[in-house]
């Protein structure tokens, strides 16, 4: 052990220096030349700057809603709710909530609305809903705002995003990007 | 077809795909073979081994090869917990994130020592930025020893006759400095391009488009998660890991990361084939794996796209599947795939809450850390397999009635009892550990200092679900994983502590063996094949092998499984 001991030490130090350092150092670098210098995908609306990517509470009923957030879309603490399948207050909870969008949206039948709006996320900050999630909303926005129901069913499949080449994966929505588009209409 | 299943299969395709050229590298490497980057990694390599004094040359006994492995995983230990004591004051700490209490800092060093990522705290204000830096160094070597050390064995199996079995630092670097550190710079570039955050600015405050005001988290993100996947690590940035946006934007990252978990413990099987010249037991290996793999990944996929009956009931409509727990951008079969290739593969970082996923799911994400060699660990994650061999081989032979015989070498029972207390240390901890916690908190205890509160507390879920989240985090803590049915109350002296033990217990002792087992086989006379061998590289031998683990797995945890997952299944179906 003691033959080890002197290699050991110095071989961690340079393992500090070339993983710690080098390597967090050529990252960070490279960073750089990224898209935002690497500070996370933002979009600037009105002077005020968002992230792309981080789902933001729409609480207002004039916006289309984010999927429910374990965490209050708390983006410096994310986390879902680990509530088991069978555990019966995580059931309740889901039911209060289909209850709570059957009364913003009286016009819905209950059997459209699609269970990612009525679930919590993974990670608390799900930018996205499923594309029967965006027109579930729609008749509800069409009453607040007065806008037809055409134009936004052409506005949610113009921010439809496809599967990745087409192929692979899901089809969804980006909340922040739909409400931004939806605030330019007339 | 559905375009889900189809990034399924092509997440998959695409792993093994890479896996094959990738084994022959890592073989060419630990050969000590030319390769095409020598002119990049040479110089790096000789200042490293003329400042720590080293001769990658000489060579060690599987003793002496232990000893260097204990002892620097001994000095990284004692770093990690003066560095996660001490972040509060030490410098990179813009948010002002507190240092960590001694048993908190206890269980994270061991776990990331120990290459298991348990983490009972939340990366956003658990740690400073000091402490995720640290952390990703250990993600890097603690790799790089269960590699450096799978080597070892490599090299046990192909020498004839010897008690030189190659040199425990040499390996080291190489492990991390050839292998990891490329693959690495790699998946972090497209991470950042995608938009995975690399800065060392602290948290944003932006206000929302509905006039919130709402705080951002950011950091080194990128480095960190593509050492955290390629490592078999999973310690995730972020609390809720890669199911954070910033950690897994997209779709295309989560295929890239989802290929990370499993290219380096595919790529060992086949640079084991390469390294010996013994193509067919490469193939014979994977096989079985694959075919374990593929059992458990199946049914999930399929109870995750079905969603969740209780909710069906409600009457509305689930045309993703069940979503508790998962990102849109994912949906389930991806979410399924990673699930399964998290647990087997002992990495456990998650893109969706574990918790949160149907029963049987949740029990093949168990099976999977129950078995911990299918893929397995990277490097250890074979030396669990060859356990498995080692017992397959004694009982063909006790069937057929001849010596039982492993390439060339006779196994007897000194080997035999190595491998049967290794076998047995796993479902011995795993099980004294939930018996333990489930008797405290089936009779709410009140814990004192252990636990602030009565013991049935730390659950988030009532019944049988309850018992799975204590079940799955001591079987996470032994197959050194990580992950977690993250509702359980685990951030306190009581799992802290014996989470600990049980994962410091299950990284060493587990290497320990295997590379006993092969040294002192090395060590054998070398008995040429004849007509009577037991032949290895065949698909009948490996059935055996498949079957041994079956049964041995299937006896072991088959009536813990029956009370938590197994009897919730069968009240909500």
């Amino acid at each position: 052990m003691k033959n080890n001991l002197l290699p050991s030490l110095k071989l961690t130090a340079l393992f500090i220096l070339l993983f710690m350092g080098i390597y967090t150092a050529l990252i960070l670098g490279i960073a750089q030349f990224a898209p935002n210098h690497g500070k996370g995908f933002v979009v600037l609306a009105d002077g005020k700057k968002h992230y792309e990517n981080i789902a933001q509470n729409f609480s207002d009923d004039k916006y289309f809603s984010s999927r429910p957030s374990a965490v209050n879309y708390n983006a410096a603490g994310s986390g879902g709710s680990n509530k088991g399948p069978s555990n019966p207050d995580y059931l309740a909870t889901v039911q209060a909530r289909i209850d709570t969008f059957m009364m913003h949206n009286p016009e819905v039948r209950k059997s459209d609305i699609p269970s990612d709006l009525v679930t919590a996320s993974g990670s608390g900050e799900d930018p996205n809903i499923s594309i029967q999630g965006a027109f579930v909303q729609i008749p509800r926005i069409a009453k607040i705002r007065n806008i037809p129901v055409g134009q936004l069913e052409a506005l949610v499949q113009q921010n439809t995003e496809e599967p990745l080449l087409g192929l692979f994966g899901t089809k969804k929505v980006n909340v922040l990007q739909l409400n931004l588009a939806l605030n330019t209409l007339k | 077809m559905n375009t889900e299943i189809l990034g399924v299969i092509f997440i998959f395709a695409a792993s093994v795909a890479l896996a094959i050229p990738l084994g022959k590298y890592i073989s060419k490497v630990y050969g000590g073979e030319h390769t095409w980057l020598d002119r990049f990694f040479n110089p790096v390599e000789k200042i490293f081994f003329r400042i720590a004094g080293i001769d990658p040359l000489k060579q060690m006994g599987w003793k002496q090869n232990l000893i260097a492995l204990l002892t620097i995983n001994l000095i990284w230990f004692i770093l990690s917990m003066l560095v996660l004591t001490n972040m509060s004051w030490l410098p990179l700490n813009p948010d002002g994130n507190p240092s960590m209490s001694p048993d908190l800092a206890f269980n994270t060093s061991v776990s990331f020592v120990s290459n298991t990522n348990l983490q009972h705290y939340s990366g956003e204000s658990g740690l400073s930025y000091l402490g995720q830096l640290i952390l990703m160094l250990w993600q890097f070597i603690s790799a790089g020893t269960g590699m450096a050390i799978g080597a070892v064995v490599f090299i046990a199996m192909k020498e004839k006759t010897s008690e030189q079995l190659g040199n425990f630092y040499n390996l080291l670097v190489k492990s991390c400095v050839r292998i990891l550190l490329p693959i690495s710079i790699i998946v972090a570039l497209v991470l950042l391009f995608r938009g995975t955050p690399m800065t060392f600015d602290g948290k944003d405050t932006v206000v929302t488009l509905q006039g919130d005001t709402m705080q951002v988290s950011t950091g080194p993100v990128a480095a960190m998660v593509a050492i955290k996947q390629l490592g078999t690590n999973g310690g995730g940035y972020f609390g809720a890991n890669s199911s954070v946006p910033f950690e897994n934007p997209d779709y295309l990252t989560n295929a890239v990361e989802n290929i990370s978990i499993i290219l380096i413990p595919i790529a060992m099987i086949f640079a084991l084939g390469y390294f010996l010249k013994r193509k067919k037991l490469a193939w014979m290996i994977f096989g079985v794996m694959t075919a374990g793999f593929i059992l458990l990944v199946i049914p999930t996929i399929y109870y995750e796209m079905n969603g969740n009956p209780a909710i069906a009931h409600m009457g509305i409509s689930q045309p993703l599947g069940n979503m508790e727990g998962k990102e849109v951008r994912f949906g389930p079969a991806a979410s399924a795939l990673w699930e399964i290739n998290t647990t087997n593969t002992s990495n456990g970082s998650v893109n969706s809450m574990h918790d949160s996923s149907m029963p049987v799911s949740g029990m093949n994400a168990m099976l999977g850390m129950m078995v911990n060699a299918f893929y397995g660990g990277v490097g250890v994650g074979f030396l669990n397999f060859y356990i498995f061999i080692i017992i397959a081989v004694f009982i063909s032979g006790l069937m057929v009635g001849r010596t039982p015989e492993f390439l060339g070498k006779k196994i007897e029972a000194r080997e035999m009892k190595i491998a049967m207390i290794i076998f047995l240390l796993h479902p011995f901890l795993i099980l004294t550990g939930t018996a333990l916690a489930s008797y405290l908190a089936a009779h709410d205890t009140a814990m004192g200092w252990w636990y602030a509160g009565n013991a049935s507390a730390w659950l988030n879920n009532p019944g049988y679900h309850g018992f799975s989240e204590m079940l799955y985090e001591y079987t996470s803590s032994s197959a050194n994983n990580g992950s977690g049915f993250e509702g359980l109350g685990d951030g306190n002296p009581f799992w802290n502590i014996t989470c600990g033990v049980i994962m410091l217990l299950a990284r060493f002792l587990p290497i320990i063996g295997p590379v006993a087992i092969a040294g002192l086989l090395a060590k054998k006379k070398y008995i040429p094949e004849s007509a009577g061998t037991l032949k290895a590289d065949t698909a009948t031998f490996g059935m055996m092998v498949f079957a041994v683990i079956l049964v041995l797995v299937g006896l072991s945890f088959f009536p813990a499984l029956a009370l938590g997952p197994l009897a919730e299944h069968f009240s909500l179906y």
